[in-house]
């Protein structure tokens, strides 16, 4: 039981941590709250994408462990699945609640209470902040997904905390 | 005992490979490159017979007069090629599966370590030490 706290701690901690050298003033030309604003901007975007590779990784070697003693995957829905049943549990102790496709190659996840967001607010406070905490799952899912031979392109989106869906599009080579 | 150990990732360039010390190692590098198209054609020949449940084990590749082949691929495309020794009297299934076991999760555990990067050779010492647990005796040679 104490395992999902660990992460979630964690977790939080990672986001903070990040975010803690957000406020440096941006040493570009335009001086004043402008300047301020690009560097804040630029520094969000870098750690947005370290907490993308981070769950990047993560993913890799999940998709190696995780995955049964068979070859279980036919096709692609299967391995999306595999994403929303086993990797969803093992990750957070909850199933993802609900899968749509429109078949051609892209896919939406969905999660109506997402633990990390659980514990923020329920409803609309702290939605500007909430992209931060799904970074982390977005490479995460990114990276599982590689490694079983998919390459794709995930974007989180959150409508009202604690629900929210994870876009994942299929990239044809 | 096997006398040849490959890990080859999925875009069939090997990740490790090991044999015994003996003069013709390239006979086995050889081989092992050989038997990359028996894996392809028996994945895919179990991709398209509808079996509900598809094994990782693929068995006995091919028998050549001193040596057997056999071979494993995981659920992320990376195959295991074993090359024993035909003179060994009957090593069972058995005694391959469970080498074969015992290797991917070693490779599982290369693949969590986090100073690894996936896609390079592997060079970790405890992953040459547990190679040489299930392929018996007799030192690992370098094999570049």
């Amino acid at each position: 039981m104490a395992d999902a706290a660990l992460f979630e701690f964690l977790h939080t901690e990672m986001v903070a941590e990040l975010w803690a050298h957000d406020p440096d003033p941006s040493p570009g030309v335009s001086a004043g709250p402008r300047g301020g604003e690009m560097g804040g901007r630029k520094g969000q975007k870098t750690s947005l994408s370290v907490l993308k590779g981070m769950g990047f990784r993560v993913g890799q070697a999940l998709g190696e462990r995780l995955p049964r003693e068979t070859l279980a995957f036919r096709e692609e829905l299967d391995i999306l699945k595999f994403l929303c049943k086993d990797l969803w549990v093992a990750v957070f102790q909850k199933q993802m609640d609900s899968l749509r496709t429109n078949h051609q190659g892209t896919y939406v996840l969905q999660d109506n209470s997402f633990p990390l967001l659980v514990r923020m607010a329920s409803g609309l406070q702290y939605l500007e902040e909430a992209p931060k905490f799904l970074a982390f799952t977005c490479g995460l899912l990114r990276g599982t997904l590689s490694t079983l031979g998919i390459k794709s392109l995930v974007t989180a989106s959150v409508a009202a905390l604690p629900a929210c869906k994870f876009q994942v599009v299929i990239q044809k080579a | 005992m096997a006398v040849c150990v490959a890990v080859i990732a999925k875009e069939n360039y090997p990740l490790y490979i090991r044999s015994v010390p003996t003069e013709s190692e390239l006979q086995f590098h050889y081989m092992v490159h050989t038997s990359l198209d028996v894996v392809d054609e028996k994945v895919s020949a179990m991709g398209k017979a509808l079996v509900d449940q598809r094994e990782l084990y693929l068995g006995l590749l091919y028998p050549t007069e001193d040596y057997k082949v056999y071979g494993y691929v995981t659920n992320s495309k990376v195959k295991f090629v074993m090359v024993v020794d035909s003179s060994n009297a009957a090593l069972r299934d058995n005694e391959i599966r469970s080498m074969f076991r015992k290797l991917h999760n070693s490779y599982t555990d290369v693949m969590c370590n986090p100073f690894y990067t996936p896609g390079d050779r592997i060079q970790s010492r405890c992953a040459c030490a547990c190679r040489g647990g299930p392929a018996g005796r007799g030192s690992c040679s370098e094999s570049k």
